[in-house]
């Protein structure tokens, strides 16, 4: 089993599907880790050889922000934006969108499940 | 869609000309401004400016961190109070 910076590879997959499981990489920075490492994107993840899987993980900690790292740096990246008091800040402590989004209705992703308030009165037909 | 890196960031001139002749003379004092669209310049650093929400006046003292956002970002115009709570 492939493990590069800390995660378990799917086996079944092929190598460029199967990189993107690691946090910080989608398919355009797979294909090219694949490239630089002159490996072919259709090959399975188990049919990589050591030597093969070492020059992917030296790419990847060489050159790729990924996990952990990047992790902390989008949150301090959030924290900033807090600190400073900005609009962006400010909605982001608020826990509604940041981008301008309509905040009527839908936004669940940012807002959470629904909170019903209690004894709203039933639209009447 | 973010602005062209050719034109530089856009500052109004009569705001900017004000902070270079404050920082000449090394003076510090509040500018009001009402030019919420201009980008805080490395030269803002360290100067209160009250910014207009619409409303009022809000003081926003600039540091390092706020460089490169726009004075009107640390004015909020909106304010929302939460929904009212149910009559009894």
């Amino acid at each position: 089993m492939a493990r590069i910076a800390g995660i378990d590879l799917p086996n079944k997959k092929r190598g460029e599907i199967g990189l993107t499981y690691i946090f910080g990489i989608g398919k355009a920075t797979a294909q090219s880790i694949l490239d630089q490492a002159g490996i072919s994107h259709d090959v399975k993840v188990e049919e990589w050889d050591d030597d093969q899987l070492t020059a992917i993980r030296t790419i990847i900690n060489d050159s790729v922000k990924v996990e952990g790292s990047l992790r902390s740096e989008v949150q301090l990246n959030i924290k900033r934006l807090m600190d400073i008091g900005c609009y962006r800040g400010l909605r982001h402590r608020k826990g509604l969108p940041v981008r301008g989004q309509r905040t009527k209705n839908n936004t669940r992703t940012r807002k959470g499940k629904r909170k019903t308030v209690a004894n709203k009165k039933k639209a009447t037909k | 869609m973010a602005r062209s890196i050719k034109k530089g960031p856009y500052i109004d001139h009569n705001l900017e000309s004000k902070v270079l002749t404050m920082n000449e003379i090394s003076k510090k004092s509040v500018i009001k401004t009402w030019s919420r669209r201009s980008m805080i310049s490395p030269d803002f650093v360290g100067h209160t400016f009250a910014v207009h929400n619409g409303n009022k006046f809000i003081p926003v003292y600039v540091t390092e961190n706020m460089v490169g956002h726009k004075l009107g970002e640390f004015a909020p115009t909106r304010t929302f109070r939460g929904h009212s709570e149910k009559k009894k």
